[in-house]
Parts: structure tokens; C-alpha cells; sequence
């Protein structure tokens, strides 16, 4: 076996109410591409923030050694003056400046503070050519595509001496030719003597590429299989993958299931800026009376985007498709209108998108629903804080009085007033994006019963969750998006851990 | 003591900028000899500042959106122009000149909202434009030229008082009347608010903090209008004013659509994916802001009798000012019309104090902006504190 160039021992790191990274192992060598799969949360890119020194040493315990000396990182940069660059999902490339420009950032080729044009010129020549690249270096960033841009980042990487390089969901937003050049290019980089780790989600491309693959799964290293030695299938993956105990568990519900209350058809929907890139493709999807559907898929799939175009186009452009709710069409043209019509959307993006943190607890529950309490213009005070503090009681949300600030609260209530504003606004269907993201085990269990309670109460929910025991242990029926695509729907009965992950990759080239 | 220190904590910015109105106003009424605070100067400083408290109220208003207007100084003198080619040119009835140049302000504001919410230009940019715009149509309107002077009717909002009804001799006895009538109306809805808040069982005041704080408000109320009444009594401006910052407070607090300017500004992307029609609110907000933009130039206009083409020049400073110094924050969101008016009249007191003492205009302004800038530090200071 080849010489180690990075060992990470023991690797724990934990978040207020999490334990994202538990004591966790992994074990790079000299010159090899090593992959690093697990689902969304399993802890992969926090593992590789603790090693770049996003997480400086001291917020983490454990010990990192590269090329066989410790290491305490405390940035990025005393990370990247080893030869460790980390080269994330979204590219860290300023559109304005020029490739030549953008490659020596931080890094610019000058004497007393002047930069030499030239001598910049001439590397960045040198570099493009080595990733394959046959653009002028003046080129604008933003009028390369994305492929390319990639690419830059790999030459940029190169610039400071490179010795392990990191690339987190390369090829996500890359077609298959540019993925496939890219694989290449990694290829020919491990030939110079370059080692990689590779995070993604594209199991066939990691097959094909990796000499070694490290499994995470719920912040613990599972198992590093040996490409070469041990015969490695995308399903011998997925089972590492997902195969755990069921550790969380989920409040009974019996349900009763009513008619289709909603549904949704052909639905087609574009991104708001990029002409012509279409997010999600002809989406059929219905929700019964009572009933709890779950929406899987992995981070980018189209998820949340499908959730928001059908919440009154609060996403997407040129939307196509028809809302049926109770076997009437509608039409909606804002989000006014899809709250009017019963329709509500608590984000996966609380702080963003979902409370006025500045506000307090009262009137953010009343926000969606403002007329309910009033009489159209004013609205009554006394009825608000009798209604808000009513779903507070109900949803045993934790403060110190309903005049409290929503930035002063803990993810888990911040939460359950999300939730309480939706509820307020009664809806018949509630999209919950998310709900649990972030929140510790005991207020996911309270999550979970509001759930329940709100399907028994005849309600429909539609669930969309990154954590697939969730979606198996509370939904009736299971859909699964990949890629824009709505690739299956499994009922309670058939959907399985491993059908599932399937479907959720179906698509990425498989 | 507990729930006092803590009813100061919570309103740390509101009392402390009340307290340092107290202090200026203290410090000016010794240096002063007592010029500060007699009947006469009392009166000037109401109608001194009347024009930039209208303006401060819908800049609040901007302000807590999340916005800023930089165009309203201009706005207020184009529409005096406006009044002057109207009421004294074309000698058209003061009453349908008013009316007319109050939906002209409409009709300016929703030219610059018409930008700001649907094109979504940066109020900024937008409103600097406006500025530039409405000076450049003023001198056109004008010519370089005044003009005046107005009807006397007209001249009445700025300069004429509420007349005395009971004949009083040397003491205005209408005016002593309506501070007691407005005690008693404040007494009134202070304890139907207790008595709502008992029935529901929510928390509220002591009883103690309750008389004490309507002591404050009662006897300052009407220490003021016993000042006035040893003058001329209330002035129109002032009827004006008390309406409006009455009615905004309302929608502000009270209405659906005052919830929603907070929640805009608070965050926006929330509030749109909460039913708040953002667009449509912002652009009223600034429709609201020009037609308090067109009221404002007309009292202006009216108090120096004239229409010239360097009014209004740093009214929206002091507007923004005001509002910033009276607790709004700079990022949206929180803000009150009461603390506006408070900063207003800060800076109107340090300006009429100033002038007593005779300091000249040039160390007025560098401590105006001291002023400015202590007031928000201390508003970022107490933030990072609590």
C-alpha cells in the first residue's frame, strides 16, 4: 500500500443540539482519488470544512495529520499554504473579473504592490493549458459556462502548489460531457500525482473514478471499501449508505385517508434568471384528504422549487400545468391568492424566508392571516393574542412571553411558530419544506405529533424531507423527484430505504 | 422595580430620546436666560419645524420600509412653486388649489414608486433622480423668480391660531380647555385599555406605574398648552400636525396595512411568501410620501408667504435624520412615528437653542451631525448590550 497523505482520527464536532461529526476515520493515500458518499446531512461537508479550517482547530476534537505531521488549522488559508484546497458546490469565481484575474485572487503575481500583468498573463496561459482549457485569459468569468468554470477553479486550485485536492458535487450542475471531461481531467491529475477527494452524489461516476470510497452515514464513518479489492455495485453502496437502525422514532397515526383534495398536473416550471433551463419537468402529483405525502429526493432536485412555483409562483418563470382543489381548478396568480385558497408553505429556510426575526412571536403568527383578526383594516389586538397565544399553548412553544423576538428563539421553536402561522392561516393543504432541519430529536418528536395531528384533523400535508426515515416513518405516500423529474411514487407498504435512495438517483446517469 | 427597569430596557431608545429632549431642552432654557421655553419661542418652534415633523412622518414610514426618499425637499418646493403659479398667478380658490396640488403630490409620489416597487431601481437612485428632477422643474415652474404673495386664507395654516372662543384676556382660555379635554381623553382610553387587558387576563402595569406614567403625560400636556395659551393659543399647524401623527400612529400600530409596511421591511422575501403584497405596499408608501411631501411644502410656502426656488433645500436630511434619531432602525423594519416626532423636535430645539445663544449656522450643522451620529452608535451599542 501506498504512503498516507492525510489521516483525520477521531473527528468530532458537534453544533448546539447536534453531533454532526462523531468520532469519525477516514484515511487518504499518496496519489489516489478517494470518494466520499452519505446522504444530505450524513456529515461530508462538514468533515471536509474541519479540514480545510473552515471550523478552526479548537471547535473540533480530533486529530488531523497530513503528510504524517499534525495539523491545527485556524483558516483556510494556513490549510491552503499546505497544498489543501477545497473547491465547493457553489463556485467561489467573481463574474466580473476575468479568468486570469479570478485565478490569482488573493494570490496576485505583484512586486511593491504592483501586479505584473505579464508574468499573470503567462502562468494563467500555462494553467488553462494544463485542465484543458483554450480560452484567452481576459476572458470574462461570467461568459464561460459553467463547465468551464469549473475548470477554473481546478487551474486556480493548481496555482497554489495543489497536493490534495478537495471537490465538493463537481459535476452537480454539469451536463454529462462536462462531467465526463472533468472525470478526465481528475484522472489525469492523479497521473501527475495529484490526490483528490471526491463528494458526490453521482454513484456511477464515483464508481468508475474512485480507487477508494469512505461511507458516512449520520456523522460516523461506516466503512472505506477498497474499489480495486472488494467488488463494489452502486447498491452494495446505497446499502451502506442508508442502512441503519431506525434510531428516531415516529408517533403512532392510523390514518384516514379521504378523497383527492388536491392535485397538481403537467406541471412545468423554468428558472427565474437562466432562459431556457427548465427545473422541474411535467410533475403529476395528488393529495388526499387525511393524508400524509411525502416528497423525496436529494438537494436540488427540484423539491422545494416544485413546492414554491405551486404556492401562488412564489418561484419559477413561464409555469405551465393546472391546481385542482376539490375537483375545481384554480388559479393562482400570487401568494395571496394560494393562502386565500387554503394552500400553505412553511420554508426550509426559517431565518430567510420564514420569520421577521425582528419581530415578535405574536405577530408573526398572525402574519399570513392578519384579516382573521380584524375587520378588514384593523386589526384587534386583543383577539390577535388571545389566537396566537392559543397555537403558542398548543404548540408548547417555549418563550418567555409572546412579545418575544423570534431571534432570541431556538431553531426548534422558531419552527413550531413557522408552523403556527400556517396553521393560523387554515389551510387545507400544508406543504411543510423541511420541518425539521437543524432541530434536535425531542422537538423533531413534537414536530412529528403536530404532524399527525394535523392529518387526523382531515388535513392534507405535503412533506418534503432530506431524511429518509422521516419520510418513511411519517408519510402514507411516497413520491420521489430526481433532477426535475418525478421518477416513482411508492405506497407505505412497498417503500423501502434502499427503493427509494434508487429512485433519488435515478436519473444521475444511471 | 423590576418591571420598571425592565419597561426601560425594552424602550431603552424611546425614553432615552425623550430624556435627552429634557436635557437639550434644559441645558438651552438656562443658557438661554429662559428665552427657550417662553410663549412666544414655544409657539416658534412649533411652526419652525411643522413642515419637517409632516415630512418625518412619512419618511417614518419609508424608513421602516426598508427605503429612504431623498427627493421630498425637492418635491415640497416644487409643489410650493406649484401653489404659487395656482392660488397668486392664475388666482384659482385657495380651497380647490389645495386639493388639487394634494393629488399632484399623489401624483408625483407614484411616479417615483412606480420605479422603486415595480422596476425595482434602488429608492435611493431613484429619489436622488427626484430630487434633481423636481428642483430642476421648481426654477423652471418659477423662473428664478418668487412669487407671493398668497391669499390670506391660505397664509391661516401656517400663521393663524385656533381662535378663543370664550373671549380670554391675556390667557387663551379655548386652548387651556382642549388640554383638559385631551387629559381626560387620555385618562379615558389609558383605563378602558386596562380594563380590556384585565378581561383577557393579559399582563399589564401596575397600577402605581399607571398614574404615574399618566402624571408624566397629563401635566407635561398641559403644561404645554397652558405655554401656548399664554401666547396666541394653538396654532392651525399644530391642529394639522396632532391630526396626522395621530392617524399615522394608528395605521402604523393598529392596521393591517401599517402591519405589513413593518413586516416589508422587517424581510421582505418573508413577508411576499406570507401573502404581503410587497410590491403594492411599497409603492404606497411613497404615494403616502408625496402627498405628505405636497402638505409640507404647502406650510412651508404659506409660513414665508412666498414660493421661491431654494425652498425645501435639506428638508429630507432632516426628515431621515429625525426618524434616526428618534429609534428607527437602519436596516427596516423598527420605527415609530412618536420617535420621529421626538427627533424632529430634538433637532429642531438644538437649532432654535443654538440660534438664541447666537451660534453661528456653520457650528449648527457640525453639531446636528454629531448629534446624528451619537444617536444611532448609541442605538447600535445598546443592540450589541442587550
Amino acid at each position: 500500500m501506498s504512503a498516507t497523505i492525510l489521516e483525520m482520527k477521531n473527528i468530532t464536532k458537534v453544533f448546539p443540539g447536534v453531533i454532526a461529526l462523531d468520532q469519525v476515520n477516514i484515511r487518504v493515500a499518496q496519489g489516489e482519488i478517494h470518494a466520499l458518499v452519505g446522504e444530505n446531512g450524513a456529515g461530508k461537508s462538514t468533515l471536509m470544512k474541519v479540514l480545510s479550517g473552515v471550523y478552526p482547530h479548537g471547535t473540533y476534537t480530533g486529530d488531523i495529520l497530513f503528510q504524517g505531521t499534525p495539523c491545527e488549522f485556524k483558516d483556510i488559508r494556513s490549510s491552503e499554504d499546505l497544498g489543501i484546497v477545497i473547491i465547493h458546490q457553489e463556485l467561489a469565481l467573481s463574474p466580473h473579473l476575468s479568468i486570469s484575474e479570478n485565478i490569482f485572487l488573493g494570490n496576485e503575481q505583484a512586486r511593491f504592490g504592483v501586479i505584473d500583468w505579464n508574468k499573470t498573463t503567462e502562468l494563467t496561459r500555462g494553467l488553462l493549458a494544463k485542465v484543458g482549457l483554450s480560452e484567452l485569459p481576459n476572458t470574462k468569468i461570467s461568459s464561460i459556462g459553467v463547465g468551464k468554470q469549473q475548470l477554473v477553479e481546478i487551474a486556480k486550485a493548481l496555482s497554489k502548489q495543489v497536493k490534495l485536492l478537495i471537490l465538493d458535487e463537481p459535476t452537480a450542475a454539469l451536463n454529462d460531457n462536462d462531467s465526463e471531461n472533468l472525470l478526465q481531467l481528475l484522472l489525469e491529475l492523479k497521473r501527475q500525482g495529484i490526490t483528490s477527494i471526491l463528494i458526490s452524489h453521482k454513484l456511477n461516476e464515483t464508481a468508475k473514478v474512485a480507487d477508494s470510497i469512505t461511507i458516512l452515514r449520520d456523522g460516523k464513518t461506516i466503512e472505506t471499501l477498497d474499489v480495486k479489492k472488494d467488488s463494489v455495485t452502486e447498491d452494495r453502496i446505497i446499502k451502506g449508505m442508508v442502512g441503519r437502525d431506525m434510531t428516531h422514532r415516529f408517533p403512532e397515526r392510523t390514518p384516514q385517508i379521504g378523497e383527492v383534495m388536491f392535485e397538481v398536473k403537467n406541471w412545468n416550471v423554468f428558472h427565474p434568471e437562466y432562459e431556457g433551463r427548465q427545473i422541474i419537468f411535467d410533475a403529476n402529483l395528488n393529495v388526499r384528504k387525511g393524508e400524509v405525502v411525502g416528497l423525496a429526493g436529494l438537494m436540488g432536485a427540484g423539491r422545494t422549487e416544485f413546492a414554491m412555483s405551486v404556492f401562488g409562483r412564489a418561484y419559477g418563470k413561464h409555469i405551465t400545468g393546472t391546481i385542482i382543489k376539490n375537483g375545481k381548478e384554480l388559479k393562482l396568480h400570487n401568494v395571496a391568492q394560494a393562502i386565500d385558497a387554503g394552500i400553505a408553505y412553511s420554508t426550509e429556510d426559517r431565518k430567510q424566508l420564514g420569520l421577521i426575526l425582528i419581530d415578535d412571536i405574536q405577530h408573526n403568527t398572525t402574519l399570513a392571516a392578519l384579516r382573521k383578526v380584524s375587520n378588514g383594516v384593523v386589526v384587534n389586538e386583543n383577539q390577535e393574542i388571545i389566537e396566537a397565544e392559543q397555537l403558542r399553548k398548543s404548540m408548547n412553544t417555549k418563550c418567555s412571553s409572546l412579545k418575544q423576538k423570534t431571534v432570541n428563539l431556538s431553531v426548534g421553536n422558531q419552527q413550531k411558530v413557522v408552523l403556527s402561522k400556517w396553521i393560523f392561516s387554515g389551510p387545507d393543504l400544508l406543504i411543510l419544506d423541511e420541518p425539521t432541519r437543524g432541530i434536535d430529536v425531542g422537538a423533531k418528536y413534537e414536530i412529528y405529533t403536530i404532524i399527525n395531528r394535523l392529518a387526523s384533523e382531515g388535513k392534507s400535508v405535503l412533506l418534503i424531507s432530506s431524511e429518509l426515515p422521516e419520510i418513511l416513518g411519517l408519510c402514507d405516500r411516497i413520491y420521489v423527484v430526481s433532477e426535475g423529474r418525478f421518477t416513482g411514487q411508492l405506497s407505505r407498504a412497498e417503500a423501502t430505504q434502499e427503493k427509494v435512495m434508487k429512485l433519488m438517483l435515478q436519473g444521475k446517469g444511471n | 422595580m423590576e418591571t420598571i427597569a425592565r419597561l426601560f430596557r425594552d424602550n431603552i431608545r424611546q425614553y432615552g430620546m425623550v430624556l435627552a429632549l429634557l436635557l437639550i431642552g434644559g441645558f438651552f432654557q438656562i443658557m438661554t436666560g429662559g428665552i427657550l421655553l417662553n410663549p412666544l419661542n414655544v409657539t416658534n418652534l412649533v411652526l419652525q419645524n411643522s413642515y419637517i415633523l409632516i415630512l418625518a412622518i412619512g419618511m417614518l414610514l419609508v424608513i421602516v420600509a426598508f427605503q429612504i426618499d431623498l427627493s421630498v425637499g425637492s418635491i415640497a418646493a416644487f409643489i410650493g412653486a406649484l401653489s404659487g403659479v395656482m392660488m397668486v398667478t392664475l388666482a384659482l380658490p385657495f380651497w380647490l388649489s389645495m386639493i388639487v396640488i394634494l393629488i399632484f403630490g399623489a401624483i408625483l409620489g407614484s411616479w417615483q414608486a412606480y420605479w422603486i416597487a415595480y422596476v425595482r431601481i434602488p429608492a435611493f437612485i431613484v429619489t436622488l433622480a427626484g430630487q434633481l428632477l423636481f428642483r430642476g422643474l421648481t426654477y423652471v415652474t418659477l423662473q428664478g423668480q418668487s412669487i407671493g404673495p398668497f391669499p390670506a386664507e391660505f397664509q391661516l395654516i401656517s400663521s393663524g391660531f385656533l381662535p378663543d372662543f370664550f373671549g380670554g384676556q391675556g390667557i387663551h382660555i379655548t386652548t387651556v380647555l382642549l388640554g383638559i379635554v385631551a387629559s381626560i381623553a387620555i385618562i379615558w382610553s389609558e383605563f378602558s385599555k386596562r380594563a380590556a387587558l384585565k378581561k383577557y387576563g393579559f399582563e399589564r402595569l401596575s397600577m402605581t406605574l399607571t398614574i404615574l406614567k399618566l402624571i408624566v403625560l397629563v401635566g407635561s400636556l398641559n403644561a404645554f398648552t397652558l405655554v401656548l395659551a399664554a401666547y396666541k393659543g394653538i396654532p392651525n399647524v399644530l391642529i394639522l400636525l396632532t391630526a396626522l401623527i395621530l392617524v399615522y400612529t394608528f395605521i402604523a400600530n393598529k392596521t393591517i396595512a401599517g402591519r405589513h409596511i413593518y413586516a416589508l421591511g422587517g424581510n421582505e422575501k418573508a413577508a411576499g411568501l406570507s401573502g404581503v403584497k410587497t410590491k403594492k405596499v411599497l409603492f404606497w408608501v411613497f404615494v403616502n410620501m408625496g402627498v405628505l411631501s405636497a402638505l409640507s411644502g404647502m406650510v412651508f410656502a404659506a409660513r414665508l408667504n412666498a414660493a421661491t426656488p431654494k425652498a425645501g433645500v435639506g428638508f429630507e436630511l432632516d426628515a431621515i435624520a429625525a426618524c434616526f434619531i428618534g429609534g428607527a432602525s437602519v436596516s427596516g423594519g423598527i420605527g415609530t412615528i412618536f420617535g420621529a416626532m421626538v427627533g424632529a423636535m430634538v433637532m429642531g430645539v438644538l437649532n432654535n437653542g443654538m440660534s438664541l445663544m447666537g451660534v453661528g449656522i456653520d457650528w449648527q450643522q457640525a453639531i446636528k451631525g454629531l448629534v446624528l451620529l451619537f444617536a444611532v452608535a448609541f442605538d447600535v451599542f445598546s443592540k450589541s448590550k442587550g
